[in-house]
């Protein structure tokens, strides 16, 4: 092991790099998407419950490698020029978006109906009630759900390895090829993981705890 | 603080299992054992091969049989070793699990277009080269790529396979150019053809395959290195290196060699078969 770390050291951090920056651009921006297709499905208008539907089924029952591999592929043939690392990105995005909606709109359902229309007889706008009132409740109840979304998300980033991202995983297997020395390279790069998704988990307890009171 | 220490403390823990883990790993068992007396009293040599490589190693989704230069010569050999009624068993390998599968003894000998390298050679024994490629470069029609030097610029992106030496011999041919690592040659050509590469690379014999399914692409450049394939075997199965050198030997002789050669190399085009009969 401490062979592989020596001689691929720097493989190894770039791998992390890659790895780091793909899962905090997936984590930001499936959030977002995530939280805007929960809403939609708790919406009044009935197009856009539907349009929220068939984003998350279409999304949350395809497996991720597809996913990536349709943008890795078809895309760029078609579409624009965009490389493994975007493509694996924007993947993962759009899968872990698609979980996530479902993790918040549980949690919007969750909350007591009565919070909206109160808030609501006290004059307040849908959007405001929706944004003051419930999404902050909800959010406390889907925290810890939350969170074993983001810790899959960093280890479904793994991904990238197969669309050429530059990836610890990509890395992993490099070094394995190159180092003939499978067990060692693996079980490097699994700490690696360890070290990205050990403080994320901890993270969300303590989040977790401090909403709690 | 106290919070922050106890984090250490389980990063401590969970380095502990892994260096345990990873001493547990280097342990070696069914590779110790003999291949050839194995294989003789169970009458069967488990070979592993490609099957994702036209002319050499392709899986026929007809009949879930692989078919190729690679498996023909496979069978050849078992005969000669194990005599007529000898069985050969093919499990599918990439030029990433090859030698992790020998290594564990789920195969118990490579011939899936490997190059005899040396450092392969620390992990592995080798026989005797069966057939000698080199590496060349597969472009679109169109492309103005002509050899490996046109490859020699930053932003230039080469497509290549894990686990293959390919990709090591492009980072010294070509050092500027950036190498995609894909996970196997049906991968590498679609990424190829969707223009993440401006060049696919490995060895000659396997891109004409390509070139022969994929009609608008090229080979192009020549051989700029030799890349002489060989049947990895374990460390410490001489009897069985033995068997196999001579076995080869004999095939070569007998016009067996020549023919399984014709059978897969005859029609390719740009390709000489008889330069590189035997």
């Amino acid at each position: 092991m401490i062979y592989i770390l020596t001689h691929y050291w720097s493989e190894l951090i770039q791998g992390l790099g890659y790895t780091l920056l793909s899962s905090i651009i997936a984590l930001i921006f499936s959030t977002i998407i995530g939280t805007m297709f929960a809403i939609f499905e708790v919406l009044p208008s009935r197009t856009m419950r539907i349009i929220g539907r068939i984003y998350i089924e279409i999304f949350r029952n395809i497996p991720l490698l597809v996913i990536a591999m349709f943008f890795y592929v078809l895309i760029p043939m078609y579409v624009a020029k965009i490389d493994g690392f975007t493509a694996g990105t924007i993947g993962l995005t759009i899968y872990t978006s698609s979980f996530i909606a479902e993790t918040v709109r549980s949690g919007i359902n969750s909350v007591d109906p009565g919070q909206m229309e109160g808030a609501r007889a006290n004059g307040m706008t849908y959007w405001q009630a929706m944004s003051k009132i419930v999404l902050p409740q909800a959010f406390k109840l889907v925290i810890p759900p939350l969170g074993n979304q983001f810790i899959n998300l960093v280890k479904n980033s793994s991904v990238l390895a197969f669309v050429a991202g530059f990836d610890l995983m990509y890395q992993g297997n490099s070094i394995a090829s190159l180092s003939l020395d499978t067990i060692n390279s693996y079980m490097v790069v699994g700490v690696f993981y360890l070290i990205i998704t050990l403080p994320l988990s901890y993270y969300m307890r303590h989040l977790e705890k401090r909403l709690a009171n | 603080m106290k919070k922050f220490k106890r984090y250490i403390g389980l990063l401590g823990l969970v380095s502990m299992l892994a260096i345990v883990l990873s001493a547990c790993g280097s342990r070696q068992s069914l590779s110790k054992q003999d291949v050839l007396t194995n294989d003789k009293a169970s009458n069967t040599i488990t070979w592993g091969v490609k099957a994702d490589t036209k002319l050499f190693g392709l899986m026929d989704v007809s009949d879930n049989t692989i078919k190729g230069f690679d498996v023909d010569i496979a069978k050849a050999l078992t005969k000669k070793i194990l005599g007529k009624n000898g069985k050969a068993k093919f499990v599918q390998v990439t030029s990433q699990t090859r030698i992790p599968l020998l290594k564990n003894g789920n195969i118990d000998a490579i011939i899936a277009t490997m190059t005899i390298t040396p450092e392969r050679e620390k992990q592995v024994d080798f026989s005797d080269s069966y057939f000698d490629a080199g590496q060349s470069l597969l472009v679109k029609n169109s492309s103005n790529i002509k050899s490996v030097k046109d490859l020699n610029k930053t932003g230039t992106k080469v497509i290549g396979v894990t686990g293959a030496n390919s990709v090591a011999n492009i980072k010294k041919y070509a050092p500027k150019a950036k190498v995609l690592e894909l996970s196997d040659y049906a991968q590498a050509m679609t990424a190829l053809k969707s223009g993440q590469g401006a060049a696919l690379t490995t060895d000659n014999g396997i891109l004409y395959g390509m070139a022969a399914q994929n009609k608008g692409y090229k080979v192009v450049g020549g051989t700029f290195t030799k890349e002489p394939y060989g049947i990895a075997l374990n460390k410490g199965q001489q009897p069985m290196q033995k068997a196999i050198n001579k076995a080869l030997k004999e095939i070569e002789a007998d016009g067996t060699y020549n023919r399984i050669l014709k059978k897969w190399f005859g029609n390719v085009k740009g390709f000489d078969y008889k330069e590189a009969a035997r």
